[in-house]
């Protein structure tokens, strides 16, 4: 095993990591959440139009592979005059896919906080969207951290699409050293390890946040 | 803390007429119902008769499909069509002017105590932090919960929750208190704990509207006794006599079950 090779390569593998996967994923995912919100309250609402239309663009989302959503945006829009760089194209490629996947999550959180919740608020003057603020919403984080720490992980991941359109992040600088070393092997599993690190950090991120949300749940 | 006594004359709350129909099935047909300042009314009747229903249009959880509410001689009326905003409007002059004590307490699990009680005051009514919590706290002591006030609600037991509630709706002010069962879903050792703060209440001049299956409550505090049935008012009367001797055989029918439930 070369380990010159390994150690010049962890730098620019770091680098990728740090300055490339992880704000395209803490952006994303923010980004994401909030669109998810939007989209989860829209298939909620009375207005009918408004539910289908949440319901078509989720659909539409979950549907569609994420690579070909980032080339119609990257590659297709320009035909139409609409050019974006790489990271905005990615940042919004990413985060139309948390926000369809994780309006699924929100809905079904908001959903399962009991009705005396909102009408408890509304009884102490409450209107609904401070109902939902103040109320509903805490409660449905506490049941939405796993799954959606899930699909923070896939996004973490993912990102690495994200190479495809030139956006320098870890698997970008991978491919590029070892298009130079020669030394696939070696650099993609070194790769690999970096991304399993940051999603073994997550992982235990996510205990931490759970353990604290729990600390208004009786346990048996 | 008790509200001022203001002109007993004009009932507080006066509802004409009300109805509503979930779907094909009429859950009130027509209530007329009088509440003064300072007074206590029971709703009696059987399970699915519409007494909650009642409780709930009283605050707005339920729009009624007919019907005035007059509140301190202002008619919300309910069979006119409104718009959003009237509606709205109508929604929260109720809710400004009443508390709810919910059967199953419905506190806040994501706040403590202390927090379920200013919630309101807080947040919705816009009072000082430091203001609200002394007033909370002294509340809290009064229903022997001092100690209580930084812990969640799933570390009391049910009688001490449904005292947090009950504070809760205290801590708003508001003109009007509903209850709906409020004992029913307690262990019965401590549902006296809990009716002797509610005629503690009654005893300051609190204007209460009270759904209970606890006849001796009725008996001892209620100003008058209502029996619902089938979404109508059968029998309306002072507890002694509605409660003793019913004119109604519905009436009796109903208060014979509830007294001697094997018979
Ligand atoms: N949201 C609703 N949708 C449909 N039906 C309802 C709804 N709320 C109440 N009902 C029906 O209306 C009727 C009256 O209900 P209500 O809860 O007012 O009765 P209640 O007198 O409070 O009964 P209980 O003593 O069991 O609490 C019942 O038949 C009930 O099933
Ligand atoms: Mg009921």
């Amino acid at each position: 095993m070369d380990w010159n090779l390994v150690i010049s390569s962890l730098g620019p593998l770091w680098g990728g990591a740090l300055l490339g996967t992880i704000p395209l994923s803490l952006a994303s995912f923010a980004l994401g959440l909030v669109l998810a919100l939007l989209l989860a309250l829209a298939r909620m609402s009375s207005i009918v139009p408004l539910a289908a239309l949440a319901r078509l663009i989720i659909s539409i989302v979950r549907g569609t592979p994420m690579l070909v959503q980032l080339f119609v945006i990257f590659y297709g829009l320009p035909s139409i005059g609409v050019v974006l760089p790489p990271w905005p194209s990615a940042i919004i490629a990413l985060s139309i896919n948390v926000g369809g996947y994780a309006a699924e999550v929100i809905r079904a959180a908001i959903l399962s906080v009991p009705a005396g919740q909102w009408e408890a608020g509304y009884t102490v003057g409450m209107s609904r969207v401070t109902t939902l603020r103040r109320v509903i919403l805490p409660q449905a984080a506490r049941v939405s951290v796993p799954p959606l720490s899930n699909t923070f992980i896939s996004l973490v991941k993912d990102t690495s699409l994200a190479a495809t359109i030139l956006v320098t992040e870890l698997f970008r600088e991978a491919q590029r050293i070892a298009a130079f070393s020669n030394e696939f092997m070696l650099i993609y599993i070194e790769a690999a390890a970096i991304y399993w690190i940051i999603c073994l950090v997550l992982s235990t991120a996510q205990g931490r946040i759970e353990k604290r949300l729990d600390r208004y749940v009786a346990h048996a | 803390m008790s509200p001022t006594p203001e002109s007993a004359s004009a009932p507080l709350l006066r509802t004409t007429g009300l109805r509503k129909s979930f779907g094909s099935l009429e859950v009130l047909k027509g209530i007329d119902l009088a509440v003064p300042r300072g007074r206590v009314l029971v709703l009696i009747g059987p399970s699915g008769s519409g007494k909650t229903t009642v409780l709930r249009s009283l605050n707005a959880l339920e729009v009624p499909d007919a019907g005035v509410i007059e509140l301190e001689g202002e008619a919300l009326d309910f069979a006119a069509p409104a718009s959003k905003k009237e509606r709205q409007r109508q929604r929260e002059t109720l809710r400004d002017a009443s508390g709810m004590v919910f059967q199953h307490y419905n506190l806040f699990p994501h706040r403590t105590v202390l927090q379920n009680v200013t919630e309101g005051p807080i947040v919705v009514q816009g009072r000082p932090r430091a203001e609200a919590e002394a007033e909370a706290t002294s509340l809290l002591e009064r229903v022997g919960l001092g100690d209580k006030r930084d812990v969640y609600p799933f570390q009391l037991s049910g009688g001490q929750q449904q005292r947090v509630g009950i504070v809760r709706a205290l801590a708003l002010k508001p003109k009007l208190l509903l209850f709906d069962e409020p004992t029913s879903a307690l262990d019965p050792e401590i549902v006296g704990d809990v009716l002797t703060i509610m005629k503690q209440l009654a005893e300051e001049g609190w204007t209460m509207v009270v759904v209970t299956h606890e006849l001796g409550f009725a008996r001892e505090v209620a100003d008058e006794v209502l029996f619902l049935d089938g979404g109508v008012i059968v029998e309306r009367g002072a507890p002694q006599q509605l409660l003793r001797d019913p004119r109604q055989p519905r009436t009796r029918a109903f208060l014979d079950r509830l007294l001697r439930p094997l018979d």
